[in-house]
């Protein structure tokens, strides 16, 4: 039984729908402060929704949110093209009516940090793809919100710029512990960066299975504790897309093209 | 090299034309109260230099001042309409329709009302501007990524920080498009205004009339060299906004590699 009180995410019966499509049905959750939370599912499994209504983009049609301040890193980079990449990481504190220069040296710290040292005044177009992600991760710590919705943060990324981008999200989150509720397609990511993983099934949306995830950290993808709750999660996947594809291998497979 | 080879094909045309221009109009006699030659222009461009150049600095002086009033005015309503539902929903068909209005029907009211000072011209210029200006002022802000938006929200930006941060700058290349197309009409559109204003003593498009009304040879030569002056004039301005449009909106310039 977890404690409520040491809960940043609840989550209650939440109903949401698009004109006619039920894009989220009685979903229930909850996340710990301080927890790295998991969610995969097929594309159009509400996730993107789900994140919006717990940072407070949406309202849901019914049921209940009761969430600590929440920022959202969409999935797209969206940086300012007319910006630096400093005045971008630093845009939340600029919002906040924090003075420019005061901002871009609490931007600066970080830059370090994220393997960014010498790109501060770079504009966007001059970056990597990792390297704007990098950058929009800073932009989404720098809000100064307790909880993090990061959705697919990754998933425009090549395979080796993930497994990258994976580490340093992880190392950061070591250092400056937040509660995430991070959304992605990528069951591997899930397993090796969450706490808690819970599968979701589609249209609609809600969850099915839970997994708790209790490696130790710094986890590597070849470990057998985590091949394991990976082949546990595809199959719960599997199960949840009605058990029509071709096994959980070809269902995964459909997954990772899809995005949602 | 590159700066060369930008020039040279529009610099080539221009000569070819002329020079079938020259050839054509030489060649047929009694021809020159219609279309004078090359060389008779070119020769009543040179003696009449004065003459042209201060008809030239008296409707620049025009042009100038209704185009500053157009932007700004143009500029304030667009981002009026952008805002309000109710503005646009309002303005749109009054400003569609004042396109159609002929300037000669106005403009002896204007002179009536405003003497005939440089206030009537002002006034048709304006209008000939505004609405290219708003038109692509108002779509460049509409056009703006909803996700940007979203962004934004999640940052903590109020509606005017959204405005300020993420569509003024998104929409800055816009307006200046329209700005450049406005740059264009309004030499045309303060010709119309010199010829259709009572009581206009200077100024190209005054000269213009003069010299046609006049009926000889030399004269028609004289409109065709004011012309050519309008010529460059329009062009000058059209190439000072495309640099100022890559002054003040770098990133898109080199996004999209723009010629001008």
């Amino acid at each position: 039984m977890q404690d409520a009180t040491r809960d940043a995410v609840r989550v209650h019966g939440i109903e949401h729908s698009y004109g006619t499509t039920r894009a989220l049905a009685g979903l229930s959750m909850r996340v710990a402060r301080g927890e790295v939370f998991a969610l995969v599912g097929p594309s159009g499994c509400g996730k993107t929704t789900l994140l919006e209504l717990i940072s407070g983009l949406a309202r849901p049609d019914a049921g209940e949110i009761e969430a600590e301040l929440a920022v959202l890193m969409p999935q797209r980079d969206l940086l300012l093209p007319w910006l630096a990449a400093i005045d971008n990481a630093a845009l939340a504190l600029r919002l906040a009516g924090t003075p420019r220069a005061l901002a871009r040296e609490r931007a600066h710290a970080l830059f370090g940090e994220l393997g960014l040292a010498g790109f501060e005044q770079a504009m966007p177009h001059e970056l990597s793809g990792g390297m704007r992600q990098r950058v929009a991760f800073l932009r989404t710590l720098l809000a100064g919100r307790p909880v993090l919705c990061l959705d697919e943060p990754f998933g425009a990324l090549d395979a080796i710029t993930r497994a990258e981008a994976q580490r340093w999200l992880e190392n950061v989150l070591l250092k400056r512990p937040r509660t995430v509720v991070l959304v992605t397609h990528d069951v591997e990511e899930a397993v090796l960066l969450a706490d808690r993983v819970a599968v979701m099934c589609a249209r609609p949306g809600r969850v099915i299975e839970e997994l708790p995830v209790t490696l130790p950290r710094p986890r590597s993808r070849t470990e057998p504790g985590l091949v394991a709750l990976r082949e546990r999660a595809l199959v719960a996947l599997a199960k949840g897309m009605d058990g029509s594809g071709p096994g959980f291998e070809g269902g995964a497979r459909r997954q990772a093209g899809g995005g949602s | 090299m590159s700066a060369l080879r930008r020039v040279l094909p529009p610099l080539v045309l221009v000569l070819v034309l002329l020079l079938a221009w020259e050839l054509y109009a030489d060649t047929r006699s009694g021809y020159a109260v219609l279309l004078p030659p090359v060389h008779e222009i070119a020769a009543a461009l040179a003696s009449n230099a004065s003459l042209i150049a201060s008809d030239l600095a008296t409707t620049a002086r025009v042009v100038a001042l209704g185009l500053g009033v157009a932007l700004v005015l143009g500029v304030a309503s667009a981002v009026a309409i952008h805002f309000s539902r109710l503005a646009r929903d309002a303005a749109y068909p009054l400003l569609v329709g004042s396109q159609a209005i002929p300037v000669a029907v106005l403009a002896p009211l204007l002179v009536f009302w405003w003497g005939f000072g440089v206030l009537p011209k002002l006034f048709v210029i304006v209008l000939i501007c505004f609405f290219p200006i708003v038109v692509t002022t108002v779509d460049a802000l509409a056009a703006v990524d909803a996700d940007q938006l979203k962004l934004m929200r999640t940052l903590g930006a109020s509606r005017w920080q959204a405005f300020r941060f993420a569509e003024w700058p998104a929409a800055l290349p816009g307006a200046l498009s329209g700005a450049r197309i406005a740059v264009a009409v309004a030499v045309i559109g303060a010709v119309i205004a010199e010829i259709s204003t009572p009581g206009t003593s200077s100024g190209l498009g005054h000269e213009i009339q003069l010299d046609l009304s006049f009926a000889t040879a030399q004269a028609t030569a004289r409109a065709w060299a004011a012309t050519s002056v309008l010529f460059a004039f329009a062009l000058a301005c059209f190439y000072a906004f495309g640099l100022a449009q890559r002054r003040l909106a770098p990133w898109t310039a080199r996004a999209r590699g723009a010629y001008v």
